[in-house]
């Protein structure tokens, strides 16, 4: 009797997963999107992404031998940082812009605020806004089958038609990542399936973005307008691969929630009533902001503390 | 003449109202877009910092204690009303640059700081070389955050084109988000050197300054315990 009841210290529930087995998860799920932005775009894009990803690691490793800290590059979260990154530049931008914006989100974003599980914000996106801030025209500058086009969110904000299969496939301009959207969520379907994100960020966002948007713009309830919205510029991406951050999003399934439906919220307020007709990057990353008075609203009742007296 | 000296330095160096202070912010991050509206703000308030500085050392014992601040804000506002003036009739070109800001030095905390916790207190002459010393540290350090801003945010130092024609100019430096990146920079550069320095001493050396003055945070007040 006694050697089948073994009593030991907690923790009794083990997992596999660790940082870096959810990082690689992540990698694979955006291999596809990937892919296709460089069979769609060419050589140029390839080597942005080998550059992003080349670069981020080896800023981290720079940066942790510098301050004699221990080198964390092994969790593959600077692979994905990196890959983030390119997959929101424009596939003509130049290596050095590629090489500043991974800088900027490793060490900037990430390693002054204390490496991994610190930052403040999701580092792919703030180094995404700097390159947007600083280089405006090489970031706005979608180059299509040698032309260079205006992206389908552009066009139907001018009123213009899209075809929306072709948005749904990825033949239009845009960045290196955002194009295909089947692409992205086969992405984002392995990576709820495999349980390493939470579909309640997407799904808040998704669903607040196009309430918001069928109440505001001036296209209405419109389903092909509201498709293109959704399908268009870098919802797709964002809302399953960026705002899902472990690290920049609530823990509570409540402050989930809460945090999709601002992303979803200050997107559609960007898109219909600033100059620009993309706002995902600076969507996410005002909520990466509010996450802490997020979580702030939705601790959790300590047991025996709740209901009524 | 030493303590003249002394009051320069420390202005300069040892409280150096943007590095080590932090006061002045206002101005520090919204004028400092080139190394020109740098030096121009530092002179303009380098200017009434001194001015006050000697007027209310002068009138020290007149102004009653309950009314000293409204008063030292009549001096300061005197005195920024006459630069602003003597700026908009010679240089308008960096009265056009500075704008609001100029108005604003009346509630620079500098100014009313120095006033308060020095000029109020001391002699003329050394109330004089405080408010230099002090002035002269900030205009030092508003030049240096310009020159680091436009020279990456614009590729040129004092108008003058420096950086080749190839190089394409971080536009971020020059917008407000660069100055908030360039001052933490600087500032912990500034941290960096003097940690370096007080690492001479050892921790729990001799050291005879207060501690809210001291970078050397490894020190933990052990040094001059029982001292303050």
């Amino acid at each position: 009797m006694s050697e089948n009841v073994k009593v030991s210290a907690s923790p009794h529930v083990r997992s596999n997963m660790s940082t870096s087995r959810i990082m690689f998860f992540v990698i694979i799920a955006l291999l596809p999107a990937t892919l296709y932005g460089i069979y769609q775009f060419g050589f140029n894009s390839a080597l942005l992404v080998a550059v992003c990803v080349a670069v981020c690691v080896i800023s981290e490793l720079v940066y942790e031998k510098l301050m004699r800290a221990p080198v964390t590059i092994g969790d593959l979260s600077a692979v994905v940082t990196g890959l983030l990154l390119a997959l929101n530049l424009p596939p003509n931008a130049t290596w050095w812009m590629a090489v500043i914006g991974s800088v900027f989100a490793i060490i900037v974003v990430k390693m002054l605020f204390g490496g991994i599980g610190q930052n403040f914000m999701n580092p792919a996106l703030a180094a995404r806004c700097f390159l947007v801030i600083s280089f405006t025209a090489r970031m706005n500058n979608f180059v299509y089958d040698g032309v260079t086009k205006a992206t389908p969110l552009a066009s139907i904000r001018e009123g213009n038609p899209v075809d929306l299969l072709d948005m749904f496939i990825g033949r239009i301009p845009g960045t290196i990542g955002e194009v295909s959207t089947v692409a992205l969520l086969a992405g984002a379907v392995f990576l709820i399936i495999t349980g390493v994100i939470d579909f309640r960020i997407p799904c808040a966002y998704l669903v607040s973005f196009v309430l918001f948007m069928g109440l505001f713009s001036q296209s209405g309830w419109s389903i092909p307008y509201l498709v293109a919205q959704v399908c268009g510029g870098g919802l797709i991406l964002g809302a399953f691969f960026m705002a899902t951050d472990y690290v920049t999003s609530p823990i509570t399934k409540t402050g989930r929630v809460i945090f999709g439906v601002c992303c979803g919220l200050l997107t559609g307020m960007f898109r219909v009533f600033s100059s620009s007709p993309e706002g995902v990057s600076y969507a996410i990353i005002i909520s990466n902001l509010l996450v802490p008075l997020i979580e702030r609203i939705t601790v959790p009742k300590c047991f025996g503390k709740g209901g009524e007296n | 003449m030493r303590k003249c000296m002394e009051r320069l330095i420390n202005g300069l160096v040892k409280e150096n109202p943007t590095f080590v202070l932090m006061l002045g912010m206002c101005p520090t991050l919204a004028v400092t877009t080139s190394a020109i509206n740098g030096i121009g703000m530092g002179l303009a308030t380098t200017v009434v910092l001194v001015l006050s500085n000697i007027m209310i050392s002068v009138l020290r014992k007149v102004i009653p204690d309950g009314v000293r601040i409204p008063a030292f804000i009549v001096v300061i506002a005197s005195f920024v009303t006459i630069v602003e003036l003597l700026l908009k009739a010679y240089i308008p070109s960096l009265y056009a640059a500075l704008g609001l800001y100029i108005p604003l030095i009346v509630v620079n905390c500098i100014i009313l700081g120095r006033a308060e916790s020095y000029a109020s207190k001391n002699g003329v002459v050394y109330s004089a070389f405080d408010g230099l010393g002090m002035g002269l540290g900030f205009t030092f350090g508003l030049t240096c955050i310009g020159m680091v801003r436009e020279l990456i945010g614009a590729g040129s130092l004092f108008d003058i084109m420096i950086m080749p024609e190839s190089y394409e100019p971080v536009t971020i430096f020059i917008l407000a988000p660069g100055a908030f990146l360039v001052l933490a920079f600087l500032v912990a550069i500034m941290n960096r050197i003097k940690l370096a320095k007080g690492k001479d001493t050892g921790v729990g050396g001799n050291c005879d300054d207060l501690c809210r003055n001291c970078p050397n945070t490894n020190c933990g007040g052990r040094g001059i315990a029982g001292k303050e």
